[in-house]
């Protein structure tokens, strides 16, 4: 047996896995109507009452079918933010810093979590009312990026 | 009060970048740990647990790749079942084994290998794939929306966090497991590089490697085995909304429910006055007062004074992570068990520099899975 000095040996690896995932009927309405009107749904339960935003096939709590759609208007108001200041391109959307919100639509009772622009990040505050801005039409894919992100009610700076 | 007992245990000291060893060399090393803590070989034990997750260990069916070292083949394979999620919840699958009647011994072994993969994919990968995971976001922004309404709730400040930070990571320089300790000040911490408004570096658990095993056995069994047991007094798990949006952020009715379900198994009335010592899932700075609000230790929106004033301090009526808690080491998954491991020892009497004055009845230990808490799994230990 011949000796040698201890080395500890690193393999570097790499997973790439191509999926196509359905959205189902349910979201599937929601982005056609986004992509074709720069519309948002959101879905009523029959026993709460409940306003889903995004919209659900079942209300989780009840566990019956969300049968009614409700068009919410692209306004709502800031529950909680963050100002992203660490980088990872693989990932992030934009150069940080940038900002994530949750925005409760006005007349839905859940907060859909986004990006925030148009503000400076000091000038933030839980309950801002803010205002959707989408992508151009002919820029929109029937993803949830052609909301482009939320920003000011009555216009963000600039 | 239960019919199953902890009766072994053994945890890795936790690092950012465990080299020498693979996984399943980890596992080996705390199997073997946890038998010789027990008193006890491995043809002792009937059944196996293995906590993992696939998407850190980088590969599908990760809990067979461990089998061989947590002992689960040995004289030709014995039962082994896996569970994905934090290590208390394979405590509490381990338990409902012994008690299906069919196993009076049980393993339960856990890893996770922080450094090896990327952090910040893999939580983002947790997310749904319409709604959330295009916009980038993971674990840190989505503990920092909950860091901010929790705040902005109950006029709770980044000093109140901060304070937790100095505490746990003081706390750490009496566990030689724990992979940061540091004298530190409240002004450091608030100094602390930006990471995702307000959370900052000092606010935020180290990526981490390691592993935990823990042997529980049925009391048919437990007292005959040597080692004196530690009672599995009361134990819940509860889940809540998978969508951030769906919850108040500044709240965990699910961590709600699970310890009042824990601590009615115990008999527990009073948290405050009955709990000796406490070892939560601090991943973050604001996840602690925010937790014990939740555990009943003081009133909603009061969880800032509690560090502040030093209640939960080391000497304190109520010594919350004496070891330093998960800000002082965070192996995924591992940590959950590590908190029960630390919970355990403080029963004994035998954490060391680490024990906490005083007998100890009732300790807590807790565990937590998914964004922003989603899902918490409360123990409740004693004699
Ligand atoms: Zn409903």
């Amino acid at each position: 047996m011949t000796t040698s000095p201890e080395e500890h040996i690193i393999y570097d690896g790499r997973i790439k896995m191509p999926y196509t995932w359905a959205a189902g009927k349910t979201s599937s309405y929601f982005l056609t109507q986004l992509r074709d009107y720069g519309r948002l749904w959101g879905t009523r339960c029959p026993d709460c009452a409940m306003v889903y935003m995004p919209p659900r096939k079942n209300c989780p709590r009840c566990v019956v079918t969300d049968t009614t759609w409700v068009e919410l208007p692209p306004r709502g108001v800031l529950e909680t933010f963050t100002v992203v200041h660490f980088s990872e391109p693989s990932l992030q959307p934009m150069e940080p810093p940038y900002i994530y919100g949750i925005v409760r639509l006005d007349g839905a009772d859940t907060g859909l979590t986004h990006l925030v622009s148009e503000i400076e990040p000091n000038r933030l505050r839980s309950g801002m009312r803010m205002e959707a801005a989408f992508k151009k039409l002919e820029q929109r894919r029937g993803e949830i990026t052609d909301l482009l992100y939320f920003r000011p009610e009555g216009g963000g700076r600039q | 009060m239960t019919d199953i007992a902890i009766v072994g245990a053994a945890q890795t000291p936790y690092q950012r970048c465990r080299d020498d060893a693979n996984f399943a060399e980890m596992i080996y090393e705390v199997t073997c740990g946890a038998l010789a803590d027990a008193g006890l070989g491995i043809s002792d034990i009937d059944n196996f647990i293995t906590v993992s997750n696939d998407f850190w260990d980088g590969r599908t069916i990760s809990s067979m790749a461990v089998q061989d070292a947590c002992g689960s083949s040995f004289e030709g394979g014995r039962n082994v079942s896996t569970v994905e999620g934090d290590g208390t919840f394979g405590l509490l699958y381990g338990m409902m084994r012994i008690l299906s009647g069919a196993y009076q011994t049980t393993l339960v072994v856990v890893h996770c290998k922080g450094s090896e993969g990327n952090m910040r994919q893999i939580t983002n990968g947790m997310f749904d794939y319409i709604y959330t995971r295009p916009l980038g976001i993971e674990a840190i922004g989505a503990a920092a929306l909950q860091a901010r309404r929790y705040m902005d709730s109950y006029n709770i400040t980044e000093e109140d966090f901060a304070h937790v930070s100095v505490k746990n990571r003081g706390n750490a320089l009496r566990n030689p497991h724990a992979q940061l300790a540091a004298e530190m000040t409240v002004e450091e911490v608030m100094a602390s590089k930006p990471i995702a408004s307000p959370l900052k570096l000092h606010d935020l658990s180290p990526i981490s490697d390691g592993a935990a095993a823990v042997i529980l056995a049925h009391r048919n069994v437990a007292d005959k085995l040597g080692r004196k047991p530690v009672w599995v007094k009361g134990i819940a798990h509860c889940s809540e909304a998978h969508f951030l949006g769906d919850r108040d952020l500044a709240e965990a009715p699910a961590l709600r429910d699970a310890s009042r379900r824990a601590y009615q198994m115990a008999g527990i009335k009073k948290p405050f006055a009955e709990i000796d010592v406490v070892e939560l899932y601090d991943a973050f700075s604001y996840m602690e007062p925010l937790w014990l609000e939740e555990l009943g230790f003081c009133p909603r929106g009061k969880g800032g004074e509690l560090a502040r004033l030093g209640a939960t301090a080391f000497d304190g009526p109520v010594p919350v992570n004496p070891s330093g808690g998960v800000l002082s080491a965070h192996a995924v998954l591992v940590a959950g068990l590590a908190r029960v491991i630390e919970a355990a020892l403080q029963v004994r009497g035998e954490a060391g520099e680490r024990q906490v004055e005083g007998p100890v009845e009732f300790a807590l230990a807790h565990g937590i899975n998914g964004p922003c808490g989603q899902s918490h799994c409360v123990v409740i230990l004693g004699e």
